[in-house]
């Protein structure tokens, strides 16, 4: 016989769990002793949020579950933002929480929240386990859950009585959900129609998705946007997809894409769009998008197919074999019909990324511009390093301007667009790949909002830098409101020197550094990746009324593209009045 | 207000909260229900939900989608009003004092309802029919003032021989742990 806790212990050994990250607390005490003997690492987190999010970036990198664990009540709580986070970037976690015991559920007991109904509408699914024997089977069924079909959060919540009760640990053999079947081979049929729109296309674009991430496709991506010769864009879930040094990459579309891949997109006559969802992000205002193009959509959730976007051929499956399917079937067919002559549509598109690229101006006696230090991040990495961002302007700028050539190593906060995702985040992608590096591009705002796991990296020996572009402002907001409403800066000002996050880091066990001159940079980013036993934070002391463009108004048409005043030549559809209201 | 309605049978694996998944999702993806009856099946595994959804905003498909998404959906049919027989069953406490109760009495008799419990001012009518059949012996019940009343909602089922059954699904293999 064995407890509860000795089961689930045993059961997130059986699927495959390597680490948790998480806090103890009253309900989930019984849990943690078994943790003592067990070859599952656990990470000590500062606040649970910071442990949901450091599941999510192990995830990301590794392409396996991410685990994280907290207590009832607050601890289950503090969860809801990463379980919403990874619900929204369909990120596989399985979050197991400890619950008040069975017979005082409902009684507003110490600690109590109904933390199933809570996170009902943000997960994929959720398990209040009220049978110990059931343990095993949960669990095998959680982990299957979360990676399988389109991968998402699953909610384990089990009472302490149940973790103390005795039970016999026995893995199950199969697992039996008969609501729960993920379609991933494509229908030959549509495959075949999508081929046939392929041949037929003279403007094509491969809208490349998340999901191409999720099916660990990059490989096989780099086959069909070659054998169909079709300029690729990557949406900011799909970063690294498809390398951005390769000659038929155009870059992230939407609200601050490259002029390239938000034009392609609006002049394309066919969108191949695999794993992605017509984001409103990237779609701007629907009506207007990309208003000649047919559309294929290849989605393993057959709930995004026409959700925002009819499609003229849709394609349920999963990534993969989607692409390998549609790749077979593009040859076969050019190899009877001929090979589509698109080499007008690549010189229009060569022209609009030769003519229009992420521009920014840096003076040398002038204040550092936040792209500039992304810049020299992006020289001195060399593409070889996981790049993790917060939400907002940096985060913009971080997937403008850093080569994401290698796949599975971008990673950022889509759909919920979580400030403080970066910092636990990283520490998460550092304890999955601990052999690559890891740099976090964050903001002033966003790092202050989950800091303190930094104690949690430089006591777990997780080594990564964090650049703050420390612009001294909630730096997105501040865009809107100079641009949407009049420069009537409201409650946007967080002081560049407080705290001094130099010395916030020194006091967290971490390297303290810090820029304020652009000729400092290089020597200050040398410096940090000199730093290889501890977290390195640095404090760039950046512009701060440097604005993120390109920039498509929310609600407006993506032809209504703001270039900004670095750009060269504004062309005829950014005509547009910079301060125009949305 | 009028408006369009499509009926729904939804098979779903009885275990608890099931309904509360069903209701906030169509809460939350912005779906109205005009009635949800839910009941066990043939199989007592099995729960019968027939869901009437006002179908003016989104198209049904993205209902049964996002119904087809939770694990413990099993099997959807929607259910034409042509090709189902539907059903619905009211008890309606009618005021009829001894000078208006034969009028009531009349009116329950033509429409073949029942009378279950009789009171010196009012009496309780058990009506079941399609929902049109009830909604119009609540019309002419309503003058003679209609207390309170309760209604099942919808409940529904395919003609002709097929049934919408949950199946035998070959259970996944676990995965390989590592």
């Amino acid at each position: 016989m064995t407890t509860g806790a000795q089961s689930l212990v045993r059961s997130l050994e059986s699927a495959g769990c390597e680490v948790i990250f998480g806090i103890p607390g009253g309900a989930i005490l019984p849990a943690y002793d078994p943790l003592l003997e067990s070859s599952i690492r656990h990470i000590l987190m500062r606040h649970e949020q910071g442990a949901g999010h450091a599941a999510e970036g192990y995830a990301h990198v590794t392409g396996k579950v991410g685990v994280c664990m907290a207590t009832s009540g607050p601890g289950a709580t503090n969860l809801v933002t990463p379980l919403a986070d990874a619900f929204m970037d369909s990120v596989p976690v399985v979050a197991v929480t400890g619950q008040v015991p069975r017979a005082v559920i409902g009684n507003d007991a110490f600690q109590e929240a109904d933390i199933c109904g809570i996170t009902l509408p943000i997960t994929k699914h959720n398990y209040k386990v009220m049978d110990v024997d059931e343990i095993p089977e949960v669990i095998a069924e959680a982990f299957h859950i979360a990676s399988s079909g389109r991968p998402g959060p699953v909610l384990v919540d089990i009472p302490k009585d149940v973790l103390q009760a005795q039970t016999v640990f026995e893995w199950p053999q199969s697992i039996n959900l008969p609501g729960y079947r993920p379609i991933a081979q494509p229908n030959g049929r549509q495959i075949r129609s999508a081929a046939q729109l392929i041949n037929e296309s003279r403007r094509p674009i491969l809208y490349v998705g998340g999901g191409v991430l999720k099916a660990r496709a990059a490989k096989e991506l780099m086959h069909l946007a070659e054998a169909i010769g079709a300029p690729v864009v990557t949406t900011l879930m799909a970063r690294g997809a498809f390398p951005d040094n390769h000659p038929l990459c155009l870059g992230m579309p939407g609200m601050h894409g490259s002029y390239a891949a938000v034009t392609a997109m609006q002049r394309s006559d066919l969108l191949i769009n695999i794993g992605a969802r017509f984001d409103d992000r990237v779609t701007g205002n629907l009506q207007g998008f990309a208003p000649e193009a047919k559309i294929i959509h290849a989605d393993i959730d057959p709930a995004e197919i026409g959700k925002n976007r009819a499609a003229d051929v849709p394609i349920v499956g999963d990534a993969r074999s989607v692409i390998v399917e549609l790749t077979r079937a593009v040859v076969e067919k050019m190899s009877v019909d001929g090979r589509p002559d698109l080499n007008a549509w690549h010189e229009l598109v060569s022209s609009w990324s030769r003519d229009y690229p992420i521009a920014y101006k840096q003076e040398d006696d002038g204040p550092i511009k936040p792209q500039f230090v992304v810049d020299v991040f992006d020289q001195a990495l060399q593409g070889e390093a996981v790049v993790v961002t917060g939400v907002g302007q940096h985060q913009m700028w971080a997937s403008q301007i850093m080569s994401c050539n290698r796949p599975y190593s971008w990673v950022t906060s889509g759909g919920l667009g979580t400030m403080g995702f970066a910092v636990p985040a990283a520490l998460g992608a550092k304890v999955g790949r601990p052999d690559d590096r890891v740099v976090a591009i964050d903001g002033d705002g966003c790092f202050q909002m989950t800091a303190q796991e930094l104690a949690t990296a430089t006591l777990n020996h997780t080594p990564f830098i964090v650049a703050i572009l420390n612009n001294a402002h909630l730096g997105m907001v501040r865009q809107w409101q100079e641009l949407f409403y009049d420069e009537r800066y409201s409650e946007v000002h967080l002081p560049q020197d407080v705290p001094d996050y130099a010395m916030l880091a020194e006091a967290y066990g971490a390297v303290g550094l810090r820029a304020t001159r652009p000729e400092e940079v290089e020597t200050i980013v040398d410096k940090a990746l000199g730093v290889d036993d501890r977290p390195c934070v640095i404090d760039f002391r950046v512009d701060s009324t440097e604005m993120c463009f390109p920039m498509i108004p929310a609600g407006a048409s993506n032809d209504e593209i703001i270039l900004g005043p670095s750009s060269p030549d504004e062309p005829a559809a950014a005509e547009a009045d910079i301060r125009r209201t949305a | 207000m009028n408006t369009t309605t499509q009926t729904l049978s939804v098979l779903v694996e009885n275990k608890p909260g099931v309904l509360a998944r069903i209701s906030g999702l169509f809460a939350r993806r912005g779906f109205n229900i005009d009635s949800l009856a839910v009941g066990e099946t043939e199989d007592p595994a099995v729960s019968r939900m027939t869901i009437v959804v006002s179908v003016d905003n989104k198209p049904l498909e993205h209902v049964t989608k996002q119904l087809h998404k939770l694990i413990n959906v099993l099997r959807i049919a929607e259910l034409p009003h042509d090709a189902s027989v539907e059903r619905e069953l009211a008890l309606i406490k009618v005021g009829a004092g001894a000078g208006r109760r034969a009028e009531v009495l009349e009116m329950v008799e033509i429409f073949r309802a029942k009378v279950i419990d009789v009171d010196p001012e009012s009496i309780v009518v058990e009506a079941t029919g399609t929902p049109e059949k009830v909604e119009a012996l609540l019309q002419l019940l309503n003058p003679f003032g209609i207390i309170e009343m309760a209604r099942t909602g919808r409940v529904a089922l395919g003609r002709g021989a097929r049934g919408l059954r949950a199946g035998v699904l070959r259970p996944v293999p676990v995965f390989e742990a590592s």
